[in-house]
């Protein structure tokens, strides 16, 4: 046996999923994006989705990127309205599995809107929103999701507002699955995106995620390693946790899990029932 | 153990590699390093110490965000 | 869709009634609409009419979602539209702009009211036709229709489907509130004696599939999500792989697809109604509204031994500029009345090219036309 065996592109056990002529991806060395992606793919197989029928709808920014590397029906839209966007493709067709899979500014900023109209209606789809606290596509800035005092390129100062406590915002919404979970937690993510794919109704995962390039540089945990660590050691899992208690400050713990998981009527209603 | 570890290959796609060292944190037999190899892109490429003590966990698959390393072990590719 | 799910007959319907039916007829199963007047009676009409047939209605949150919700059903197989006004029609334009990227097929109306911002909400305009044209921002063509009575709004929503899915792309019907809120009689043909357009299938397996390889008329086939043909399509410029591509070079090749599908195709696409041209001294050219009340000037004029012809402008973009042109040599003006204070007047001075006058009769919106305005101008231009 080989001390390291040097393999090729199409060996990895994920490369059927991948379009591999378009790796390696654009982010950057220590971002989570990758991971995160990789798990969805993961979930998606362990779950025995068809795969033709699983559609990824993505909007704007480093994670709006992820759509382009699966191999599977995968739609890029405009900046905030993947949710809408999945709702009319859901909705045209129930057979579908839609994921959408986007980031904090699209979902909670621009899309914040769609996000808690899509999650009051209940729509069948899972949501996996990737929060890395800052707009890193275009450079750095602050998001709805920056904690207080978090430095920016447009808060160079710390931040002055006060940041979304998503799942909260989602679960006062509606939705029917709510889950946290970090990088560092890359088990109980997959884990999550198992249930949440065949949870029935509007399942959302937040999954934080380093940005080592500007949000981890402006402060101080300047490599994904950094902030991959911060969450290891910062993070309290518990299951079902108030969700009004569950908001993030600058390096503070993170609380993680499982937090809402209910039945109840959802958008498609199955046929039988109309 | 010896012989399930013997069973277990590492395999890396250097091409991939970005040098974040995510599977070097987090492998929990501590076998990864990071060396001055580099590859064409420049990153500092992940090599394995003992390969003997690989228990087939793929954690270091799980949390590589690049797709440049997994585990071949018995029950498959991880 | 068995006969049982369509009426045909003679009804009194509603311009608003009118385009719902029609967009039934042509298979319209999904639309997502924001109520708005005076478009919101189309909504209301299809929110009733869709689950009868089998379809969905769903009212969002807003018209951006609206719109990309539209996006979104075509996407997911089935032929979907939404209906809006001039301030909900500004708030489309992201996603229509998303849409003719795409290229994904469906209808966008809009019952234009005076505007801009508020305006008169419940009172008639024409000033939203240059957005029509050129609201989304980035370089590209569209089409857009102009009918002028509920039985044209009726015929013309069934062709603005057609057309989409044989361009792949959103097709506008610029109607006004005077036509949405007015009742009028209008035939509703048997099933078989209606054309359908149905959608452009890939003629390929789904491993050799690739998104946008354009047949020979420029339009790529169409393959949609759930069929194995795993395709990726995005907003951000591509290559006919659908992969996002930065380059000046890949740019230029998909703009001028996108443009020359519709532009190149023009003599198919183009519709326009003519009466008594080849006499004329001045004709008047219009569209929507206008264009019926300047039918009782012209009337008039005729009446007073001026010969004038009447250009009734159906396919507003893509604008009949060669027809247009060639009229312009052989007469003393083109008259332009519109709800508006110039829009399609001006593509008319353009197209004239200097050969002869172009003469607005513009009204600031709230009212059509009093009819003895247009024969003013008609008047003054033969003098």
């Amino acid at each position: 046996m080989k001390t390291t065996a040097i393999a090729h592109i199409g060996t990895h056990p994920l490369d059927e999923y991948l379009r591999t002529d378009r790796l390696p991806h654009i982010w950057c060395p220590g971002c989570g994006l990758g991971m995160i992606l990789g798990t969805v793919l993961r979930a998606i197989d362990k779950s025995r989705l068809d795969i033709d029928k699983t559609a990824i709808v993505s909007g704007i920014g480093c994670t709006g990127r992820a759509a382009g590397y699966v191999k599977l029906d995968s739609f890029h839209v405009t900046h905030g309205r993947a949710l809408p966007f999945a709702t009319g493709l859901k909705l045209a067709n129930p057979d579908l599995k839609v994921v959408v899979f986007s980031g904090d500014g699209d979902i909670t900023a621009i899309g914040g809107n769609h996000l808690i109209h899509t999650a009051r209606r209940n729509i069948d789809i899972t949501v996996i929103c990737v929060n890395n606290f800052i707009y890193g596509m275009t450079g750095g800035q602050l998001g709805p999701t920056t904690p207080e005092s978090g430095r920016t390129t447009t808060s160079r100062k710390g931040n002055i507002e006060k940041p979304f406590n998503i799942p909260n915002l989602v679960g006062a919404a509606g939705a029917s699955y709510i889950a946290r979970w970090t990088t560092a937690h890359v088990r109980q993510m997959e884990r999550a995106f198992i249930e949440a794919f065949q949870k029935k109704g509007f399942s959302f995962v937040e999954i934080i995620s380093p940005c080592p390039t500007y949000y981890g540089r402006m402060n101080e945990q300047a490599t994904g390693l950094d902030q991959m660590r911060y969450y290891r050691y910062n993070s309290i899992v518990k299951h079902y946790a108030n969700l009004a208690d569950v908001d993030i400050s600058l390096n503070s713990q993170i609380i993680v899990g499982k937090f809402i998981d209910i039945d109840k009527p959802y958008l498609p209603a199955p046929k039988s029932k109309r | 153990m010896t012989t399930r570890a013997k069973q277990n290959q590492i395999h890396v796609i250097d091409e991939r590699c970005k040098g974040c060292s995510f599977c070097v944190e987090f492998c929990p037999q501590h076998i990864l390093f990071q060396t001055n190899e580099t590859n064409t892109k420049g990153y500092q490429v992940v090599r394995v110490s003992e390969p003997d003590k690989c228990t087939g966990c793929a954690m270091c698959s799980r949390v590589c965000p690049e797709f440049a390393i997994y585990v071949a072990t018995p029950a498959g590719k991880q | 869709m068995s006969s049982t799910d369509q009426i045909s007959g003679e009804f009194f319907l509603s311009g608003d009634e009118a385009c719902a039916e029609g967009a039934l007829v042509a298979g319209c199963r999904f639309f997502a609409g924001y109520p708005i007047t005076p478009a919101t009676e189309i909504a209301e009409h299809m929110s009733e009419r869709l689950p009868e047939v089998g379809g969905t209605y769903i009212q969002m949150e807003d018209e951006l979602a609206s719109m990309a919700a539209v996006l979104g059903a075509s996407w997911g197989g089935l032929k979907a539209m939404t209906a809006t006004s001039g301030p909900g029609f500004s708030l489309m334009m992201e996603n229509i702009g998303l849409g003719l990227m795409l290229e994904t097929p469906c209808v966008v109306v809009n019952m234009q009211r005076a505007g801009p911002s508020t305006g008169l909400p419940t009172m008639t305009g024409q000033g939203d036709m240059m957005q029509a044209r050129w609201g989304s921002h980035g370089p590209y063509s569209i089409i857009a229709l102009s009918p002028a009575s509920p039985q044209e709004v009726f015929n013309l929503t069934i062709k603005a489907f057609n057309l989409s899915e044989k361009y792949r792309i959103p097709v506008l019907v610029m109607s006004e509130e005077s036509i949405g809120h007015m009742y009028e009689k209008v035939t509703i043909p048997a099933p078989e004696k209606i054309k359908i357009t149905p959608r452009r299938k890939p003629n390929v397996p789904p491993q050799e599939y690739l998104p946008y390889v354009p047949d020979d008329d420029l339009v790529p086939p169409m393959a949609i999500a759930g069929e194995g043909y795993r395709f990726h399509v995005t907003g951000l410029t591509h290559d006919e792989r659908g992969y996002p591509t930065m380059t000046a070079e890949a740019q230029d090749k998909l703009i001028r697809r996108l443009v020359d599908k519709i532009e190149k195709n023009r003599k198919a696409i183009i519709e326009i109604e003519e009466d008594g041209i080849a006499e004329a001294d001045v004709v008047v050219c219009s569209y929507g509204i206008s264009a019926r009340v300047a039918t009782i000037a012209v009337r008039r004029a005729r009446a007073m031994g001026i010969n004038t012809g009447m250009l009734r402008l159906i396919t507003v973009w893509p604008f009949p500029i060669d027809r247009v042109r060639e009229i312009a040599k052989d007469i003393k003006a083109y008259i332009v009345p519109e709800i508006n204070y110039g829009q399609i007047a001006l593509e008319v001075e353009r197209a004239a090219a200097g050969k002869t006058k172009t003469i607005l009769v513009p009204h600031m919106g709230g009212a059509v036309h009093d009819p003895e305005t247009i024969l003013e101008a008609i008047k003054q231009a033969v003098r």
